[in-house]
């Protein structure tokens, strides 16, 4: 589910070089679902029903972050953050959670191999109550090693 | 456990207070291999970045919500739709509360659309969601 682009009438911060970017993809990441993952996510997250608290299955938030590539320590900024390859310099810095919106095929589960592949979507700019905001969405398609379609996710984060 | 015959526009979710703590918090981020140090490191989060306390983070939240709706779920329904945003930080020490509510009821798709919240002590919604689950008739 993508937004709309909001209008351009605000301090027009997104140029056309950085619009290009919109489309670029992560390479696809493989993940091995395991039971121990399931577990220590579950306990993290206070799950109380049986099925996550013994990790058979995973919850639906578990994959949050999982398209991730692992990279290593030099690559992180002062503030623990990647950069992110799939964004160009941004002229705000400030990073946020935006939110999530996912679309379910089948649950996860404990021995699942994955295939995750991150896309950007989309960059608008907003005027938000104090100051301009930058929104930034992507799209997380996540299949089966064999091609079976997982789960869709629609992430969005805001730039201050 | 609900299903399509016996569930109605209106019912509440069980509402379920949230208190996380610095080790859970810690914990949360290490699962999901997120090292951004507002979650776990005080002097910078509030030094460096100028928020008031440890920051908790906006997928967590996200987490707790759908937990308001796979608790209410039960085994005999399926998540279709889950989404939500972050409106509004939350920092360390503030009781957070997940509920919801059923918003409508569809007899011939068999799926039910939920409303879902997170609110803070002051009972403002600072991470509104909708869910859309399938019932078992």
């Amino acid at each position: 589910m993508t937004e709309t682009t909001g209008p351009h009438e605000t301090a027009g911060l997104i140029t056309p070089e950085i619009r290009q970017w919109i489309g670029r993809s992560d390479a696809p990441q493989r993940l091995e679902v395991t039971r121990r993952d399931i577990v220590k996510y579950a306990i993290a997250t206070q799950q109380r029903l049986d099925k996550y608290r013994r990790g058979d299955e995973a919850p639906p938030m578990f994959l949050f972050n999982a398209h991730q590539p692992l990279v290593d320590l030099e690559a992180l900024r002062p503030d623990g953050l990647t950069v992110d390859p799939l964004l160009p310099a941004l002229p705000l810095t400030r990073v946020m959670a935006g939110g999530v919106t996912n679309r379910y095929h089948r649950p996860v589960r404990a021995g699942d191999v994955l295939v995750l592949t991150r896309t950007l979507t989309d960059i608008y700019e907003k005027q938000g109550a104090s100051g301009p905001l930058i929104f930034v969405t992507y799209a997380v398609r996540v299949e089966t090693e064999a091609g079976e379609l997982v789960m869709e996710e629609t992430r969005r984060r805001i730039f201050r | 456990m609900p299903t399509l015959s016996t569930v109605t526009v209106g019912t509440h979710l069980d509402e379920r207070t949230h208190e996380p703590s610095m080790v859970s918090l810690f914990l949360y981020n290490a699962a999901i291999w997120n090292p951004h140090r507002i979650h776990f490191d005080a002097d910078y989060t509030t030094r460096i970045e100028k928020h008031p306390g440890i920051v908790v983070d906006g997928p967590l939240q996200g987490d707790w919500l759908s937990q308001a709706v796979t608790e209410w779920l039960g085994d005999d329904g399926e998540l279709v739709e889950f989404e939500y945003s972050n409106r509004r930080a939350a920092y360390l020490g503030e009781p957070l509360r997940a509920g919801g509510e059923v918003v409508e009821v569809d007899r011939h798709t068999g799926t039910v659309t939920l409303q879902i919240y997170v609110k803070n002590a002051d009972d403002t919604v600072i991470s509104p969601g909708r869910a859309v689950v399938r019932l078992a008739r």
